[in-house]
């Protein structure tokens, strides 16, 4: 397959489990091997690719409250470390981690462990550490997966937020749901293969979110490349 | 003075700053490791760590030193085998954790037969046996450790817990898990003089277990496990001192009833918090 994304779009890939969506982001982001092909971001081969603070990431996350607690602020604090792993945090940096928690609206659980979050909250928790980062682009790995309406609606306002700022999203996802309208484009996934690319309002669309089960099992594509 | 007899022999100063120093490191590393999911890596590593122990011995030359050496080297080897080996990492990991001790025990015959009696002591820690040069080296060590998990705290906070997005930031997550796994080796090779190799881990992991049940978050976990961590070292090396018992057990005692204690304590905070709640 061939893809190319504009700067300054929302992109949206669906597909049913195991069309390939998700692994299509992680190799974009050099977390699953290719066996062919080239990623290029920005113009640039992902491996000489090194303004990693451009980059922003929301992994696909069950909740694990098992861990060492941490709070929120804590987590969000990770998203600033693409700006430089060993340095220490200026006011700016609190400035924008502080401003990310808000845009999230978790700004009363700022000092709360993650432990005591619901699914939604913690999702909210993890975007606002990608927010921090002020990525030019966003990858969003089933950002709204079981997750309550109220974190999709809060999701799909910080998302115009980014947008309105020039940031380019690529969101992986089963059904648009409320971030239909920031939606410039679709690309659906079939067994690793591109089957549907165009805008969201086309029929082809809304066939795949009514007819396609989500939890359809088709087996995941073998060896395919971008 | 009869309190403050335990601080007149020169090998109980000597005990007492190395268990100060341990206790406070130990956790510092643990936390990194309980995030990960690798509480069982310190004693893995401690079983290396008594090959270079035996080769300290076989070669005459100071047995902590080429613990470290030969400690880290293993933990390099073992994050190799993390990172790059697939299906057999966990076997690996187990040939090379088995081969450790019994390449120790086999080194040891090589060389006198009276050290038999001296790797007890490496096994289960020991007071009276602690020179100054292993007190030198254990202090620099546990420096060297202190700064360095303070400095790379946030980045290995990121790493241990999601390491995907820890990459995808520009961490060196390689790199990172590397200096986490020597960092592991150089506190087991340090801490077994007061705890010994066999329990060392106990000390990485029960205080950062312990303030876990306390804190809510990660600063707070960290402070408070090295405070319990010092704190269990130096009054078990001082029990140790009077009863004339192993320090390492003794110290390990006190961090589990600590350990038990805080699962008491969150449990009735727990129930007073939900109580006010339905009031």
């Amino acid at each position: 397959m061939s893809l190319g994304i504009n700067s300054s779009s929302v992109v949206a890939i669906l597909g049913s489990n195991g069309s390939g969506k998700s692994t299509f982001v992680k190799a974009c982001l050099g977390l699953a091997p290719i066996h062919r092909g080239t990623v290029s971001i920005f113009g640039t081969e992902f491996s000489h690719f090194k303004d990693r603070d451009r980059l922003g990431y929301v992994p696909q996350r069950i909740h694990d409250a098992m861990g060492i607690p941490a709070t929120v602020s804590e987590v969000v604090e990770s998203g600033r470390l693409s700006h430089g792993w060993l340095r220490r945090f200026t006011q700016e940096d609190k400035e924008k981690i502080s401003h990310a928690i808000e845009v999230v609206g978790l700004k009363d659980r700022e000092n709360d462990s993650i432990n005591t979050l619901s699914g939604g909250q913690y999702q909210r928790t993890l975007i606002a550490r990608a927010l921090a980062s002020e990525p030019d682009l966003l990858f969003l790995d089933e950002p709204t997966a079981g997750v309550d309406l109220a974190t999709q609606n809060v999701f799909a306002e910080a998302l115009k937020h980014l947008v309105q700022g020039g940031t380019t999203v690529v969101l992986v996802s089963h059904e648009l749901g409320p971030l239909r309208p920031l939606i410039d484009r679709v690309i659906m996934f079939r067994e690793g293969r591109v089957s549907f690319d165009g805008s969201p309002d086309a029929e082809a669309v809304d066939s795949h979110i009514f007819h396609d089960h989500p939890h359809s099992s088709s087996k995941p594509a073998e060896g395919w490349q971008i | 003075m009869m309190f403050f007899e335990f601080l007149e022999p020169a090998f109980m100063q000597r005990a007492l700053l190395a268990a100060l120093v341990v206790g406070l490191c130990a956790p510092l590393v643990g936390i990194f490791l309980v995030q990960r999911r690798l509480s069982l890596m310190g004693d893995g590593l401690g079983h290396i760590a008594l090959t270079g122990v035996a080769l300290g011995f076989l070669l005459q030359t100071n047995p902590v030193a080429t613990a470290v050496i030969v400690a880290s080297i293993g933990a390099i080897v073992v994050e190799l085998i993390r990172a790059y080996g697939k299906t057999s990492g966990d076997v690996a990991l187990a040939v090379l954790f088995y081969g450790g001790i019994a390449g120790g025990v086999l080194l040891i015959g090589l060389s006198s037969k009276k050290s038999n009696v001296n790797l007890l002591s490496y096994l289960f820690g020991s007071l009276t046996t602690v020179s100054k040069f292993d007190i030198a080296l254990i202090v620099v060590l546990a420096v060297a450790i202190f700064f360095a998990t303070l400095l790379l705290k946030k980045s290995l906070f990121a790493l241990c817990h999601d390491s995907e997005f820890a990459q995808v930031s520009g961490i060196p997550v390689k790199l990172l898990s590397m200096l986490l796994a020597v960092m592991t080796a150089v506190t087991v090779t340090i801490a077994m003089r007061v705890v010994g190799l066999l329990l060392v881990s106990a000390l990485m992991i029960i205080p950062v277990a312990t303030a876990q049940q306390i804190s809510k978050s990660f600063s707070g976990t960290r402070i408070l496990s090295a405070a319990i961590g010092s704190f269990g070292a130096v009054s078990g090396v001082i029990t140790s001192f009077y009863f004339d018992l192993a320090p390492g057990a003794l110290i390990v005692v006190i961090v589990i009833f600590l350990f038990i204690s805080s699962i008491g304590f969150s449990a009735y905070t727990r129930r007073r918090s939900l109580r006010l709640q339905v009031r």
